[in-house]
């Protein structure tokens, strides 16, 4: 079913129309959404295939004889096909669907804990989202290995010279982000990717941040894991994919026990099912995984080269009437960076000026943005982000200065 | 004064207020005119978790009445903080315990008493009150 047809070119007010969202009013005023990097809105054309979804053809995938059954699984089934062709994988076996992003992360931490010895060496940036270190560090804690941090730069870059030198032969797997949710910093993926290669090391890229953005070729970077979730490109919450290299997941020992995952029972032995179903235990989020797919044709029928233009736009022109700001500091300045501003003003608290902003319907993230290190390196309680997508306006971004300026004022 | 006495004078003074603007702004002079805590108390184990400003308080017990002090390191958190020791402080610790908590939805400030709003007003208000459970019981 393909009910997304296409944008014939980019024009931000026929694309607001498909978001039934942002004609909300929030405390009387019309919603300003730029917590995207959080979560994204969901146009109508990914709602109607959920809706399509529950009153047509709701049925469990996989085992079933009947009509609906099968249709159910087609749809699962062709999703992960337009997944693999977004992604660009060579097989869709090796796209495995997941709850998101963090369930992918641990999926592949939990599959090293049969790969990794003591003396081994996990290296993560120091740019990450801290609760996606957690798996690591419980790595770690299973197997002996050690993990080690590839620091970063005033401007919120990742020093690569340092990540040269903590590469060696212990080195077995790097964790690095596309992009940096608190930040925004796109990391030199292709270059760390080819480095530990060069040490024999796998790499696991997070691209939560970036595939909202971009469109990752997982065979031209030649990455080993790339993971994201569905709900920051348009789609629902509670589904997300890993993409493994098909020898690596062959190697890697099931995450979870469950229906779905096996080949055949008995009480001395359980043979597994192959690839993808292996990782996939038990009833999976069967609407999600439909609507995940949906919301890459949407995302696709606008085109990315479009919407990353566009987003740059947005970008610079909210850097702009910001840093006209007394008192702005903008927080990560990478030259390579997406639509996401972290910034404080003086020394006014980020959750002053984050509850005041909500009074006038505009929804920004306040805090550390669950990447604590980050927020430590430049000695911050935490910020203000305002992050964009290609739904997004100039005028809102205008609405949003003027009342930030408010903001500043009462607060002052 | 009762706590529901001082409940009435703010509920008084919020309804000067037809706007958000105007309620916020008292809030956030209320919050600047805290009497602040003891800079020795500003330590970790007084500090309230659940908050995504830092929010301290401190108690003490004299003739029969706990005395709060607070402070925090966002101003509307501030404000929000200076309006519950109005309410608390100086007040028998049974009659904190007592005390219902209706009067910041009449007031204009609901939102804020979300238990999973991040300003921790909820945990705020949990702590006084535990404050209060443990000098009553030194009282029994
Ligand atoms: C960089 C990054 N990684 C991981 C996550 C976690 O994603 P999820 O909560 O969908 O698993 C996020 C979400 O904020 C993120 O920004």
């Amino acid at each position: 079913m393909n009910l997304v047809k296409e944008h014939a070119a980019f024009d931000v007010e026929t694309i607001r129309k498909d978001f039934p969202i942002l004609k909300r009013k929030i405390n009387g005023k019309p919603l300003v959404y730029f917590d995207n990097a959080a979560t994204s809105q969901t146009p109508q054309q990914v709602i109607d295939v959920i809706v399509d979804y529950y009153s047509n053809y709701n049925a469990n995938i996989h085992r079933g004889v009947h009509s609906l059954s099968q249709e159910a699984t087609d749809a699962y089934e062709q999703s992960r096909q337009k997944i693999q062709k977004h992604f660009n994988a060579a097989h869709s076996h090796e796209i495995i669907f997941t709850s998101g992003t963090t369930h992918g992360i641990n999926l592949v931490a939990s599959g090293f804990s049969s790969l990794l010895k003591v003396g081994d060496e996990i290296l993560v940036s120091a740019l990450e989202h801290h609760s996606n270190i957690v798996p690591w560090q419980m790595l770690c804690e299973r197997t002996g290995a050690e993990l080690k941090v590839i620091p970063m730069n005033e401007a919120g870059e990742l020093i690569l010279s340092e990540f040269d030198a903590l590469l060696n032969e212990n080195t077995k797997l790097v964790f690095v982000n596309h992009i940096s949710n608190a930040l925004g910093t796109i990391n030199p993926i292709e270059y760390i990717i080819e480095k530990a290669h060069a040490y024999g090391a796998a790499v696991l890229v997070d691209g939560a941040q970036s595939c909202p953005h971009l469109k990752p070729d997982v065979q031209k970077l030649n990455v080993d894991f790339y993971v994201c979730s569905a709900h920051k490109i348009c789609g629902p919450t509670g589904i997300g994919m890993l993409y493994g290299k098909e020898k690596w997941l062959k190697a890697l020992p099931p995450y979870q026990g469950g229906g779905e995952m096996i080949a055949e029972v008995t009480f001395e032995k359980t043979s597994y099912a192959d690839l993808p179903h292996k990782f996939e235990a038990g009833t999976p989020n069967v609407c999600g995984g439909i609507a995940f797919g949906a919301a890459l044709d949407y995302m696709n029928a606008i085109g990315f080269n479009a919407i990353a233009k566009y987003e740059q736009e947005l970008l610079s022109y909210a850097t702009g009437k910001l840093s006209e700001i007394e008192g702005m500091k903008i927080y990560g300045t990478a030259k390579e960076k997406t639509s996401v501003i972290s910034f404080n003003v003086g020394n006014i608290h980020p959750y002053d000026i984050g509850t005041i902003l909500d009074k006038m319907g505009i929804a920004v993230r306040t805090g550390h943005h669950c990447a604590q290190p980050i927020m430590d390196y430049y000695q911050i309680p935490g910020t203000i982000r305002a992050s964009f997508m290609f739904y997004n306006t100039k005028e809102e971004i205008d609405v949003f200065i003027a009342a930030l300026k408010k903001a500043i004022m009462m607060l002052s | 004064m009762t706590i529901e006495d001082v409940q009435k004078d703010i509920i008084d003074e919020f309804s000067m207020f037809d706007n958000w603007e105007d309620r916020y702004q008292y809030m956030i002079d209320l919050g600047k005119s805290l009497p602040l805590i003891d800079p020795k108390f500003k330590t970790e184990d007084h500090i309230i978790k659940g908050c995504q400003s830092k929010v301290w308080v401190h108690a003490d017990m004299d003739d029969d009445k706990v005395k709060f002090t607070a402070d925090s390191d966002a101003i509307i958190t501030k404000g929000i903080i200076a309006i519950l020791i109005r309410v608390f402080s100086n007040q028998h610790p049974k009659a904190i315990i007592e005390a219902n908590t209706d009067f910041i939805d009449q007031i204009g400030l609901k939102e804020h008493l979300s238990p999973t709003r991040a300003n921790g007003l909820v945990s705020m208000i949990k702590q006084l009150k535990m404050y209060a459970i443990a000098y009553q019981t030194q009282l029994n």
